[in-house]
């Protein structure tokens, strides 16, 4: 069939970057990564159940440098999809579409998200 | 007069075939998971050391069995939906699409058999 290729909207590239819609896109972003995360994760609990030896060579692969400072993005990934969750399901419930309560809301997820990444990072990743 | 049989209008499916189910499911298991993530994130950064002694004996802990199990399960369920609506919203090749779901699918139920079957392993101290 033929299509006559009309212009599509929205045009992204045009839209001025808000807070609204950079926050909403980086929920889906965080939720993709948390997603390969769980594969680590399941990886983690398999190599554990396969006894010390097998579990032995996993923590040095697992405590490399490199995947440290995937274990800080994921950190960030989960506390922000957390928090911006909870701000989703607060928005299920009819609540806080005022436009300065949206990015009020916002700023809260990201400061939070931030805030306990650092926390995390330091205390138990490094 | 209606061509909608009276099962279906008790139902209130369209042609769509389904309705909120979709919906409903990620907000249920996003609700449990704001509890069941918290926990897991805290009870990891609680741990003595990431050594086999240390993680191998959390996880034998009846209490951590069981919520580990739960976060498994409920985290497959929850990453599945998500994956599927990015898939879907994302991807417009149809044969793509289809295999992508397809692999997501049975990507996640084997994430949540090995998982389950991982913690279960420990929890009833099968020798290693």
């Amino acid at each position: 069939m033929d299509r006559v290729e009309r212009p599509l909207s929205p045009h992204l590239q045009v839209y001025r970057p808000q807070i609204t819609s950079v926050l909403s896109i980086l929920h889906r972003a965080t939720g993709v990564a948390l997603s390969l995360g769980l594969i680590v994760l399941v990886y983690w609990l398999l190599r554990l159940a396969s006894g010390p030896a097998a579990y032995a060579q996993t923590q040095a692969l697992l405590g490399s440098g490199l995947l440290k400072l995937c274990y800080t993005g994921w950190a960030f990934c989960f506390f922000y999809h957390l928090a911006n969750g909870i701000r989703h399901l607060v928005w299920d419930l009819g609540l806080g579409f005022e436009n300065n309560q949206i990015s009020l809301g916002g700023w809260i997820v990201v400061v939070f998200a931030t805030a306990a990444t650092l926390v995390f990072s330091l205390t138990v990743i490094f | 007069m209606s061509l909608v049989t009276p099962l279906n209008r008790v139902l209130g499916l369209g042609s769509a075939k389904e309705g909120t189910e979709h919906w409903w499911g990620q907000r249920l298991s996003a609700v449990a998971l704001a509890v069941l993530g918290l926990w897991l994130v805290i009870a990891v950064a609680g741990l003595e050391s990431f050594g086999y002694a240390s993680v191998a004996g959390w996880v034998q802990q009846p209490l951590t069995s069981v919520l580990l199990v739960l976060t498994i399960l409920t985290l497959c369920y929850h990453s599945q939906l998500g994956v599927q609506i990015v898939v879907e919203d994302y991807v417009h090749a149809e044969g793509l699409k289809i295999t992508m779901l397809i692999a997501s699918t049975f990507v996640h139920i084997l994430l949540a058999a090995v998982g389950v079957v991982a913690v279960l392993r420990l929890a009833f101290g099968a020798s290693v």
